[in-house]
């Protein structure tokens, strides 16, 4: 059977879980017909119709742009977040990367300060209280001067940005054994760090991220860089370092 | 007031009727200043009455929507002072949709020195909205772009900057000046970041109660003003009441209705449809944007099309087969047997006609039987000349992450074989009507943002859509909210447990129950998809008479045929994202009702909206400014009812009203 014309046959081992009380299990489902050109997320549409006619409930997941920006898919495929595919969130995962008769298992994203709501949605409010403690430039509205009144290098802007790429859907904490939100806590330190205009803030920022970071429950950072292998915008392991330094420079200065 | 008004059921009234003569039912008044056009804005600044900076904790004012608009808006009444409640149905206020715009942000800086004002992004936009829009919004929108790309820049934005230091510019359509700001092809994204930090500040500093995973269902008027909202806590389906001074509705466009669109899939009109059945009236509804340069319809599952950014157009050539049936590859069709139909139609604007005009090009020739690839209906957007011309580490310097999204997307590498695109619902004009405070008709409720009417007229020009929702939200709605809460009594409490509360939450609690014990045999999406078709086929880039007719008729089936034959697994009592779906989409097939109804009321043509019987003899739009200088603000009458006609007048002071040519 060509895979092309009938649509590949998949074997689903998926997490089920009704509630955050419910203890969970994994179900099994067959489904065929599934054509390469799909993402990732319209195969999982194509599961729901199907349980939903057989008077199933659909698997719940959260996902909203579908073209990789917004951060809310991501599920655990076969041990790795997002997928086996490099740079690429669930939304833009193709089908045509599996092979026809592919066995998935589908997880959510795992980790003590992400309760799972519901099969594949957690719970992700914790990074939005890292950024509340700090992750920010206290500017209100107005007060503003003119925008080419600080030249920012090119570099700098450029390096600035590809920290400020973080789409926040938690791949860099699923995929670290320690569920450790270095990788995204840092991504806005050095987004900040790196500008002028996150310079007078820059030590209070650090410590009061971090500080929530540990109070949220994540765990600490050994070095294994599986989060970055896992985030879908390559953001590098080289803001954890800069993070670091920052870190220890703020403390020095409290001390 | 009937059953089905109350609890969204079917009715069968006859739908449109003779909605090309209606007469109107009254008139509106914009409340526009007077006086010259640059001055307007300042004056009316002064003018508003101020709140005490002690008094304007008292008074509670809630927002709904997390995106530019939302966002700006939370962060800026809560550093005034007010008493702000955020609801978003996200997980996270970061996942708005507005994060994902690509291109850019315009703003009349001329930090090019190359001719740019206020009045002349003022005059773009007006004509660009093809003579449809209010000219003192499109003013005061120009007027503070400029403060936009300053605040901004101040929160960390990381715009793209020259080796000076300074920002970078590109072009845009519809504009001879270089005047949009951008951050790679991540803009919306660094903008909502921007937006969000602020609100994040204020969350962590207690001056902003956020809540999320709220989903508002209806809006609550109390002695004609609007006072709060009904919510449905999506994690566990209890419906929540809010009350307040003011509700400001910042929730986005309805580009759903088409099912298929380059919108996020939660994109709704659920919120500004409940406002509209409340009394809010819903302006030019049919004015919906498609963009030309889409990735294709692949297959019966897709769920959602892609935009490849307008500016890929600079380079690609735009074309398909002279003949029609062509069945060799796109590469192997010699260069005689192409036909590059833009450059040929439009020679001095060539591929780079505004995107209205393109999309219906193209239309016309897949309707021609010249489409391509596997279901007919692509074009060609070829990079072949310009990779020979400039060589492909050129092209793909300047346009390699999109050739790449679109790899991934169809499996084919544009450096090797022409690109395939198609246009696709992508903005909507149309919104709930205000006036120039951004109040709706219903005292109280403010809309900002893609979900009202207000600036873009019948045709959105690239990268405005930013603009204008950082402008109602950092520097239009701190003004003029408090122009209309000083006229509240001080000290006055709103109270939840009123009865039009417990009424509004009783309706929603017998809607969502009707939908889960229907128990019928079609998916929501069954109906979604079909609805979208509809709409395609007869609400879409062309329409005509008897097309709209005839989608109004089966809208009205359709919808009739969904409260008794869906099937919604689950309760509500739990988080079940099939009610979520369920109760977006009955609001859509009550709604695109009343969007045929306003392309049936509107005989011309009009930037995005192309009536067939309304043409010049080149097969171009043609005005008729005689009958349709207004905005059609629609009152609500009953579901299938034929809604009221409000007409706002416009007047052109500043650009006087000429037929748009590209030739
Ligand atoms: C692919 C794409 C690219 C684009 N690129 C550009 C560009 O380059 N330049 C440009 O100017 N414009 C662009 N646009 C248009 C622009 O992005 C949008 O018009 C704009 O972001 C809308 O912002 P908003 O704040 O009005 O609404 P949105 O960002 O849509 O936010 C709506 C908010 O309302 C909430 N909400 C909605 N309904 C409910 C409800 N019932 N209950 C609770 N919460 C609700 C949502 O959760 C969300 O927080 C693009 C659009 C698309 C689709
Ligand atoms: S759905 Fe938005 S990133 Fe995948």
């Amino acid at each position: 059977m060509s895979s092309k014309e009938q649509g590949l046959h998949l074997v689903l081992e998926v997490w089920r879980q009704k509630g955050p009380e419910d203890a969970g299990r994994f179900e099994s489902y067959v489904l065929d017909s599934v054509s390469p050109d799909n993402s990732f997320l319209e195969m999982l549409d194509q599961l729901n119709e199907k349980l939903v006619k057989e008077g199933q409930e659909p698997v719940a997941f959260d996902h909203d742009c579908r073209e990789g920006i917004c951060g809310a898919c991501g599920c655990v495929v076969n041990g790795q977040a997002h997928g086996h595919e490099k740079g690429t969130t669930l939304c833009q995962l193709h089908m045509r990367s599996f092979p026809n008769g592919a066995k998935l298992v589908l997880e959510p994203f795992r980790a003590t300060a992400f309760p799972v709501l519901r099969d594949l949605v957690v719970d992700r409010s914790a990074f939005d209280r890292i950024i509340q403690a700090g992750g920010f430039v206290s500017v209100s509205t107005g007060s503003a001067p003119d925008a080419n009144l600080v030249p920012v290098a090119k570099d700098n802007a450029e390096k600035a940005m590809d920290a400020a790429a973080c789409i926040g859907c938690g791949a860099c904490v699923a995929s670290c054994k320690n569920s450790s939100a270095m990788l995204f806590t840092s991504a806005k330190v050095s987004h900040l760090a790196l500008l002028p205009q996150g310079q007078v803030e820059r030590e209070r920022r650090v410590a009061a991220m971090v500080a929530q970071m540990d109070a949220e429950g994540f765990g600490a950072c050994t070095n294994t860089q599986e989060c970055e292998a896992a985030c879908p915008k390559e953001i590098s392991i080289e803001n954890i370092a800069r993070m670091n330094r920052e870190f220890f420079k703020a403390k020095l200065k409290r001390l | 007031m009937a059953e089905s008004k109350k609890t969204g059921g079917a009715t069968t009234a006859a739908p449109s009727g003779n909605a090309a003569s209606q007469a109107p039912k009254g008139t509106l008044d914009g409340r526009c200043p007077k006086g010259p056009i640059a001055d307007r804005w300042t004056q009316h600044k002064f003018e508003l009455k101020l709140v005490n900076p002690a008094n304007k904790r008292k008074y509670e004012v809630l927002v709904v929507g997390t995106g530019l608009a939302g966002a700006a808006a939370a962060a800026s009444l809560a550093e005034l002072g007010y008493n702000v409640t955020v609801l978003t149905m996200h997980d996270s206020p970061r996942r708005a949709h507005s994060i994902a715009a690509q291109g850019g942000i315009n703003a009349s800086k001329n930090y090019k020195n190359d001719g740019d004002s206020t009045f002349r992004l003022f005059y773009d936009t007006v004509k660009g909205g093809d003579y449809r829009a209010r000219e003192s919004n499109v003013h005061r929108l120009a007027e503070v772009s400029g403060n936009i790309i300053d605040q901004c820049v101040a929160q960390g934005v990381p715009f793209a900057r020259e080796y000076g230091g300074y920002l970078d510019n590109r072009s845009f359509g519809g504009a001879q000046v270089s005047r949009t700001f951008y951050a790679r092809g991540q803009t919306g994204q660094q903008l909502l970041l921007g937006a969000y930090s602020a609100l994040s500040r204020n969350v962590g500093a207690g001056t902003i109660k956020m809540l999320t995973r709220r989903d508002v269902l209806d809006i609550v008027v109390v002695d004609g003003k609007a006072r709060g909202v009904i919510a449905r806590n999506l994690v566990n389906g209890k419906l929540e009441r809010y009350g307040a001074h003011a509700v400001l509705l910042c929730t986005g466009g309805y580009g759903n209705v088409f099912f298929l669109s380059t919108n996020a899939k939660a994109c709704n009109v659920t919120a500004a449809w409940r406002a509209h059945r409340r009394g809010a009236f819903f302006a030019n509804p049919c004015f919906t944007q498609i963009h030309p340069t889409c990735i294709p319809v692949h297959g019966d599952i897709q769920s959602k099309l892609t935009l490849m950014s307008e500016s890929l157009r600079n380079d690609g050539r735009v074309w398909v087969p002279k003949k029609a049936g062509e069945t060799r590859p796109g590469a192997d069709v010699p260069e005689d047997e192409r036909d590059y139909f833009l450059e040929r139609r439009y020679p001095s604007f060539g591929n780079l006609v505004p995107r209205d005009v393109a999309s219906r090009a193209a239309k016309q020739v897949c309707d021609e039987g010249r489409g391509v690839g596997s279901t007919r209906l692509a074009v060609y957007l070829d990079f072949r000349d310009a990779i020979q011309r400039l060589g492909k580490n050129a092209i793909a310097e300047r346009y390699g992450n999109l050739f790449q999204m679109y790899e991934k997307i169809t499996g084919e590498d544009p450096y090797r074989v022409p690109m395939r695109i198609y246009p696709a619902v992508h903005y909507t004009m149309g919104g709930l009507w205000v006036d120039y405070n951004l109040m709706s008709n219903l005292p109280g409720l403010f809309v900002l943002g893609e979900a009202n009417f207000s600036d873009h007229g019948a045709n959105r020009l690239g990268a405005s859509a930013l603009m204008q929702g950082l402008a109602d939200g950092y520097f239009v709605i701190p003004y003029t909210l408090g122009g209309f809460l000083a006229t509240e009594p001080l000290g006055s409490k709103v109270s939840t447990d009123h009865a039009a509360f417990a009424q509004a939450e009783a309706e929603t609690k017998e809607r969502l129950q009707k939908m889960l014990s229907a128990r019928g045999k079609r998916t929501v999406d069954s109906f979604h998809r079909e609805l979208g078709i509809l709409m395609w086929d007869h609400c879409g880039m062309a329409r005509n008479d008897a097309g709209l007719r005839r989608a109004a008729g089966r809208i009205a089936e359709l919808r009739e045929e969904f409260w008794k034959n869906v099937n919604v697994p689950g309760s509500g009592t739990e988080l079940n994202q099939s009610l979520e779906k369920a109760g977006r989409v009955a609001d859509f097939l009550e709604f695109a009702q009343t969007m045929v109804h306003d392309a049936l009321y509107r005989t011309e043509s009009c930037g995005g909206h192309f009536r067939e019987e309304s043409q010049t003899p080149e097969g171009e739009a043609q005005r008729d400014d005689q009958n349709f200088s207004h905005v059609a603000a629609w009152e609500f009458t009953g579901i299938g009812e034929k809604p009221a006609l409000h007409r706002e007048e416009l007047s052109f002071e500043y650009c006087k009203p000429s037929q748009r040519s590209y030739k």
